[in-house]
């Protein structure tokens, strides 16, 4: 017992004098490459929907790595930190990456965004937070820092309640109606209730709210429990990681009509679906990236990436709703350095050359084409005033084994959303006052 | 042979009865001080002192706060986190109320609420003992997490359901929001963690804090000997909870900027209490110790691979540190179940008769 308590004191030593010396470890920049720290999580209860997120970003920059030799014929430097989708392993990640010349992040958690958005504009570097975070962000002129093409969260509720509508025979039928919206008790899904309450209000049909805490994703009784009796003629979810599962199975326990049901983007994921086998046939989820993987630049993943063993993707997963959204992630923040190399006419950029970038962004139809990806998303542009762009999304259905496209391009109610969008981003500014007026010129 | 009494005579009571009696724990404190007041601001970085410091030292105070009830009064809480959330939401109203206010002001001020709702909920303690308690204090901690997440007029009704901490300076410095440097914060968490101990180091030697450990030690006798039990263990509670809602408060406003509902949860709460049994029950070096523990080991785990050049996937290193940092505390606790405070005593002794031990 003795030679044990001694190994501890040496143990408990050891540690201490190892930790202090953290104190003075830096890490050099390197000079010709531009740095992307992804800020993913493979780990804890958002895992299952992460993993194939940091997948899909990850393989499509590596690929340019490896077939063009980066971008602009300067290599890019990845680096993975695991965040857990935790707000504070996610600040940690960002303070332990921004002093290496990080380009932009992408925290894929709504907590997480929300901590970064006032930080972006003091250390300079932008956030693109792609159709998630702070919805008021799409205010340029506000947040001249954030960006979340190709939609914000009130978008994607006008859509779903558009879609309702035309299903019922136009917005003047929901008079009326029940819409249960089921969303996980976090920043992430209380972000648009202002929205859906507006709506609510304007065409007359009853909003049900039906909040599902972090902790209780994977047991979801009682909240359909509460469905099954209040009866509403539809069902909106945001759900993530293994919230979405855990509602599809029990939407399916109790016979809600499934192709009445329908979910944000990121509700849309195959295991998602899946999981309620053959019953979750007709679930709806919207969605703004392609399905499938017939696309030129999926297959240049597989050769170069896949093949080549540069990645831990499980090569049935390509073409996954969420591995094809990790790519389109990354073929915003490809383009974006691609532009802000031709705006600044410099091969290694800076955060704030970035920020220009993806300010000029215009990934167009030509655009799409010449990466290998025609089709794969509505063409997007972004303006000083408008960082999110309302772009048009569709409906997809799950047919049992895969999703299939269930509608065209459906746009967002762009009258209504604006103003509340505005409304929002002048009372956040409101309420940090002094909130920072903006200084940054205006690329285009 | 450099750790020896000897020859440090006391010709006085209060010589005798000092804090720290002893010459070489005098020097060890300044040197520690003055590495966390000098050393550090000097040469740490950004990252050193927003990821490591400021973290630690806040969860050091939240680890004195319930070692005052759990070690030193033996009512065992498991709702540390939501006490801190009171703080911290407190502190959020009290800036937004009065803006112009002196926000280190505001801070100091909300642990005042989170210590009147700690006494509330420490009512029950009277009547029920050991595990029993803790689930009451379980039923706090689900409770205020659920004001948190159903009362609007908390966060003013921000659309995330989140707190946001707005820019605000006090002496002329930005202390607040997202432009307060690094250096700032540090300094006034450290200046308020170091306060706190220090006054609770003097509390816990005197008059409240032996009651407190009567009622610890045997709530019967300390009755029969006139100790109050009502009054005492509120007080650790009202005690508790204070120090707890300082620590959460300045969680938020000089660490974190934005803090949603789940920032304080049960795990939350778990944490601080892993912290407190790590660095031993009872003890105030131990709080700092257990926090250190807890906070800045997984942290050294998970970004050293990278500096020294192994090439790990991120989600490797956070597996492996999850494993290592658990395999510690079950080595840990199977050697010393009293905590590091206790190693480090029997570290002390054997520097005492180092180098001729016998």
């Amino acid at each position: 017992m003795k030679r044990i308590k001694q190994i501890a004191l040496g143990t408990a030593v050891a540690l201490g004098v190892g930790i202090s010396g953290l104190a003075t470890t830096t890490v050099a920049q390197a000079e010709d490459s531009n740095y992307v720290p992804l800020l993913t999580y493979r780990t804890g209860p958002f895992a299952a929907s992460g993993i194939h997120i940091a997948n899909g970003m990850h393989d499509y920059l590596k690929m340019l790595n490896e077939r063009d030799g980066g971008i602009g014929g300067v290599k890019l430097e990845l680096e993975e930190c695991e965040t857990g989708y935790n707000a504070q392993k996610g600040v940690e990640c960002y303070e332990a990456t921004k002093g290496k010349g990080a380009l932009v992040y992408n925290p894929y958690s709504t907590g997480i965004t929300l901590q970064l958005i006032p930080k972006a504009g003091v250390d300079k570097i932008p956030v693109l937070s792609m159709g998630y975070g702070l919805s008021a962000a799409a205010v340029g002129s506000t947040f001249p820092w954030v960006f979340n093409v190709p939609d914000t969260y009130w978008d994607g509720a006008s859509v779903v309640i558009k879609y309702i509508g035309e299903q019922e025979g136009g917005l003047d039928n929901l008079k009326g109606k029940k819409i249960g919206y089921i969303f996980l008790d976090a920043g992430y899904g209380r972000e648009p209730i202002p929205l859906l309450e507006q709506l609510a209000e304007k065409y007359g049909f009853e909003l049900l709210q039906y909040p599902v805490g972090v902790k209780e994703m994977q047991n979801q009784s009682s909240q359909w429990l509460n469905v099954r009796r209040d009866r509403p003629d539809y069902m909106v979810m945001w759900g993530w990681g293994a919230m979405n599962p855990t509602a599809i199975k029990e939407a399916v326990k109790i016979r809600f009509p499934m192709d009445k049901f329908i979910g944000v983007w990121w509700s849309a994921g195959d295991d998602d679906a899946a999981a309620g086998g053959e019953g979750a046939k007709g679930y709806k989820a919207m969605n703004f990236s392609g399905v499938g993987s017939d696309f030129p630049a999926l297959d240049d993943i597989k050769k170069h990436v896949i093949d080549a063993g540069l990645s831990s993707t499980d090569a049935g997963s390509i073409g996954g709703t969420l591995y094809n959204r990790g790519v389109l992630n990354s073929v915003i923040i490809a383009e974006g350095i691609r532009t802000a190399q031709e705006l600044t006419g410099k091969k290694v950029i800076t955060g704030a050359d970035m920020r220009m970038g993806l300010e000029a962004l215009d990934l167009d139809e030509a655009r799409l084409k010449e990466l290998g990806l025609a089709g794969f998303a509505h063409p997007m542009k972004v303006t000083c005033d408008d960082h999110a762009g309302s772009h048009p999304v569709f409906i997809q259905e799950w047919d049992g084994k895969q999703w299939r496209q269930a509608s065209g391009w459906i746009e967002p109610m762009t009258d209504i959303v604006r103003p509340l969008l505005e409304a929002a981003a002048a009372e956040y500014a409101q309420k940090n006052a002094p909130w920072p007026e903006r200084t940054e010129p205006c690329p285009n | 042979m450099f750790y020896r009494e000897a020859g440090q005579f006391k010709t006085s009571y209060k010589a005798d009865q000092a804090l720290m009696p002893i010459l070489q724990d005098r020097i060890g404190l300044l040197v520690i001080l003055a590495i966390a007041f000098v050393v550090i601001p000097v040469l740490a970085n950004d990252f050193f002192l927003t990821s490591i410091m400021i973290p630690f030292l806040v969860f050091a105070l939240a680890a004195i706060g319930l070692n005052v009830l759990t070690g030193f009064c033996g009512q065992l809480s498991l709702g540390t986190g939501a006490f801190m959330g009171v703080g911290a939401y407190a502190a959020y109203k009290l800036t937004t109320i009065f803006p112009d206010a002196n926000v280190i002001v505001m801070v100091l001020l909300s642990g005042v609420f989170s210590a009147a709702i700690g006494a509330v909920f420490g009512l029950p303690s009277l009547r029920i003992k050991g595990l029993y308690l803790a689930v009451t204090t379980l039923a706090a901690q689900f409770f205020l997490e659920w004001c948190f997440i159903r009362i609007p007029w908390l966060y003013n009704d921000n659309a995330s359901g989140a707190i946001e901490i707005p820019h605000r300076e006090a002496f002329g410095v930005v202390v607040s929001g997202a432009e307060a440097t690094p250096i700032v914060r540090y300094f006034i968490v450290l200046s308020i963690t170091a306060l706190i101990a220090f006054l609770m180091a003097n509390v816990l030697r005197g008059r409240i804090g032996r009651s407190w450990m009567m009622i610890r030690d045997m709530d019967i006798a300390a009755e029969l000997m006139g100790i109050r039990p009502l009054q005492t263990k509120l007080m650790a509670f009202a005690v508790s909870s204070y120090i707890c809602g300082v620590a959460g408060a300045m969680m938020v406003f000089f660490w974190l900027n934005a803090a949603e509902p789940s920032s304080y949860s049960i795990a939350l709460s778990f944490q601080i209490l892993f912290m407190v049994i790590l660095g031993g029950l009872g003890s105030l070096s131990g709080s700092f110790m257990g926090a250190a523990f807890i906070w800045i080991l997984p942290v050294f785990l998970k970004f050293i691979p990278g500096t020294i050049g192994i090439n790990l996937a991120a989600e490797t290193v956070e597996h492996v540190t999850f494993m290592i940092v658990g395999a510690l505390i079950i080595f840990f606790l199977i050697v010393e179940p009293h905590g590091f405070a206790r190693l480090w005593q029997i570290a002390k002794q054997k520097l005492r008769v180092w180098p001729f031990p016998y």
